[in-house]
């Protein structure tokens, strides 16, 4: 009897997995229907979960208005969501089961620079296009043409910071403390004493965490004893909030400097008054005061009750580029799509014009913000224009607040063409080693 | 010099924290032979535990000494409470079946406590507030030393001097000495073994729960995962102060607390890098297990096997 039985659920189960791949198979031709399938992964349960849940809202928005609008050559658009806890294996895992399981066309993430390089492989392997919001790391788009992205890169944003450090703060000596586990903060901590040291700035030392430390006092007391002018700070909000309560603490009052890593609006909750005389470079400013960006900040904080940072605008970016050339690709043709993707050309996204280069970069320029932990946020302080770009009004929807592009500002411009056309063609390949 | 001062001062800080929280490592293992995994999350449960206290009671917006004698006692108290009751239904169940058993329910509770917070109270880190205000005193030179700091040290000396007197001179803790050396020949003497595990569970959960609070004091962000690392190199404390040994467990949370924030502070001129204080931690730990297996201040018993 037991043999019977045994054999019986045996068949069973033999017959219940084949249904299931059945299933799998259909659901496989399904998406051709009405609906267009984009994978979106990003990290909304880890360390840096801010991240993931901008990113799903900014591209939530996008997808919302573009339907409400009627959709895509007739198709709704719609978004597969899956996070990846912000660990490079899980984005890894989650980018394949999108793309095989879910059968998606297009798949928009990460936000970290390694976790993006973790998926952009199985992305590029399956011939599926993936534009990354806001992964700044060179590396990640040089996995393959199917890579993109609408944000600018590394070698520009940390020479920004360099240039800021030098020009504006007039500061000499600078110490870096940077987080040994991710390959942004790795990039930039390299792009930033290049240019720094170039400008005649000396890095006096450098240290290192790991991502989830919770004491920094150790690597701040030795760079205390050397008394840096700035220290810049390329990580992650989570740390960089404790990093400058301990620094404070410890009597150290110089300005701390940062990258779009510390946008979030945990990061006053954190790290409060200690966030003082703080400043960041970063994709936007929500203070600009353009129409679209102020029209997209008071939808978004209707609709979420925050303010978007600027990893929601540019998740909403990627969004409006994806849909923009499924358009001009007239469907959803793997290889079209990348085409067109590829071309994207002067498209007016809330975070500036977006044009990509042939590395498909995109080329922008960066905003420098001032921390103002009394109200919770970040005030707009200069715009730096990168190579080829100038500050006037031919970049209608930028980020610049033309009052400020003084004489100074163009003089720093100057300098900055060379600086990152030569990381740009030399110096990349080392970032992520 | 004053350099050096700070980093130590930096380096006990930590390190008192890993000597609180090895304790309760120590005193389970001194009584079952079990490595309580979950007990680094015991931690977080008594740091968020103590952010819900002070955020309902009003601490947070009112600091005052009341409210930070209120909130740690609170915290404590929940957490011994927590520890007791996984001791009940988690391990005492299992107790009874190979000890690989109850190790691996251990850590299947480690998980399930760090997702249920996940879960409920969403992985965001949170801000623990200021429940005392924080001052700086210079020692000498640029050697600071901050109220919370002051707290860390006064606090766990107090705490371990009190769990020192529990155990040499009070009738539970000879109960626990009793268990800890036979726990057969303890039963047969007509202890009651159920209990005084117990009481041992609830003494290093809130020892624990101490240090979580503790430590958000110190270094206000707080998360369901904060008590893996803090709870591993805690259990290396332990380990290399002899693992059973309460003294031992103190000594070592010290020494793993300084070396590591001196490897931070002076690695860079011999060539290790500062991310590698975790490393150093587990290599103290591999190099002193070669030299001394029992550790640094345990005694060299024979196991039978």
């Amino acid at each position: 009897m037991t043999r019977v039985f045994l054999s019986l659920s045996l068949i069973f189960s033999v017959l219940f997995t084949f249904a299931c791949v059945d299933k799998g198979a259909n659901t496989a031709v399904a998406p051709t229907g009405d609906t267009i399938r984009i994978g979106v992964y990003g990290d909304t349960t880890g360390a840096t979960s801010s991240f993931g849940v901008s990113t799903k809202n900014g591209i939530q928005l996008a997808f919302e208005e573009i339907n409400a609008a009627g959709g895509v050559n007739g198709k709704k658009l719609e978004m597969i969501f899956e996070d990846d806890q912000g660990t490079p294996e899980k984005a890894k895992t989650v980018i394949s089961k999108l793309i095989n399981q879910d059968k998606v066309v297009a798949v928009l993430g990460e936000v970290a620079s390694s976790n993006s390089l973790a998926a952009a492989p199985v992305a590029q392997e399956a011939k599926i296009p993936m534009i990354t919001p806001s992964s700044t790391n060179p590396k990640v788009t040089e996995v393959g043409d199917y890579i993109s992205r609408v944000c600018f890169i590394d070698p520009f944003q940390g020479s920004v910071m360099a240039k800021f450090a030098a020009n504006t703060l007039k500061a000499k000596t600078a110490a870096i403390l940077g987080d040994n586990s991710s390959d942004y903060s790795k990039g930039l901590t390299q792009f930033f004493e290049e240019e720094f040291t170039k400008l005649g700035g000396k890095v006096i030392t450098k240290q290192t965490y790991a991502q989830r430390d919770q004491d920094f006092k150790g690597q701040l007391t030795a760079m205390r004893g050397q008394n840096p002018d700035v220290i810049y700070i390329p990580g992650y909000y989570g740390e960089v909030a404790i990093i400058a309560r301990q620094a404070r603490e410890l009597g150290m009052n110089m300005p701390l400097l940062g990258g779009d890593g510390w946008d979030s609006p945990d990061l006053f909750k954190l790290g409060g008054a200690a966030l003082k005389n703080a400043y960041i470079s970063n994709h936007y400013s929500a203070d600009n005061p353009a129409p679209e960006i102020q029209n997209f900040v008071k939808t978004y904080t209707a609709k979420f009750g925050a303010a978007p940072d600027s990893l929601a605008a540019l998740a909403y970016d990627s969004a409006k580029v994806l849909a923009d050339a499924i358009k001009r690709a007239g469907g959803t043709d793997s290889s079209k799509l990348k085409e067109a993707i590829n071309a994207t050309k002067g498209f007016a996204g809330v975070t500036g014009t977006i044009t990509l280069d042939g590395s498909r970069n995109a080329v922008k320029p960066a905003v420098v913000l001032e921390l103002a932990p009394a109200d919770s946020k970040f005030t707009f302080k200069e715009t730096i224009y990168p190579e080829g770009m100038t500050p006037p009004a031919t970049t209608a929807a930028s980020n610049s607040n033309a009052m400020n592009s003084n004489s100074n500002m163009m003089n720093t411009n100057t300098n900055m063409n060379s600086a990152a056309a030569n990381t740009n063609t030399n110096k990349a390949s080392n970032a992520t080693k | 010099m004053d350099t050096f001062v700070q980093q130590l001062i930096n380096g006990l800080t930590i390190g008192s924290i890993y000597a609180l929280i090895a304790l309760g490592y120590t005193m389970v293992y001194g009584i079952l032979r079990l490595i309580n995994f979950a007990h680094g999350d015991i931690y977080m449960v008594g740091a968020y535990a103590g952010f819900f206290i002070a955020t309902a009671m009003g601490f947070a917006v009112n600091p005052s000494a009341f409210g930070f004698v209120v909130t740690l006692v609170g915290a404590m108290a929940i957490a011994a409470a927590l520890g007791m009751a996984i001791e009940r239904f988690a391990y005492r169940p299992v107790r009874k079946y190979s000890k690989m058993t109850t190790l691996i329910t251990a850590i299947g509770m480690s998980l399930l406590i760090e997702y249920l917070f996940i879960f409920i109270f969403s992985p965001t880190p949170r801000s623990f507030p200021q429940l005392l205000p924080v001052e700086n005193f210079t020692l000498f030179g640029n050697a600071t030393i901050s109220t919370s700091q002051i707290m860390i040290f006064v606090i766990s000396l107090l705490l371990m001097g009190l769990l020192q007197w529990i155990i040499y001179k009070t009738k539970i803790g000879k109960a626990m000495r009793a268990v800890s050396f036979n726990i057969t020949s303890a039963k047969l003497m007509g202890i009651n073994t159920n209990f005084v595990i117990a009481f041992t569970f609830a003494l290093g959960s809130a020892l624990a729960a101490a240090g979580g609070v503790l430590t958000a004091q110190y270094n206000p962000k707080i998360d369901p995962l904060m008590g893996i690392i803090t709870g591993l190199k805690a259990f290396v404390a332990a380990v290399l102060g002899g693992i059973g040994n309460i003294p031992g467990a103190v000594l070592g949370g010290l020494l793993i607390g300084a070396a590591e924030t001196l490897v931070v502070g002076y690695g860079s001129y011999v060539g290790i890098p500062s991310t590698y204080r975790d490393a150093v931690a587990f290599a103290i730990l591999i190099i002193v297990l070669l030299v001394r297996p029992a550790g640094l201040l345990g005694s060299n018993v024979q196991e039978k096997v």
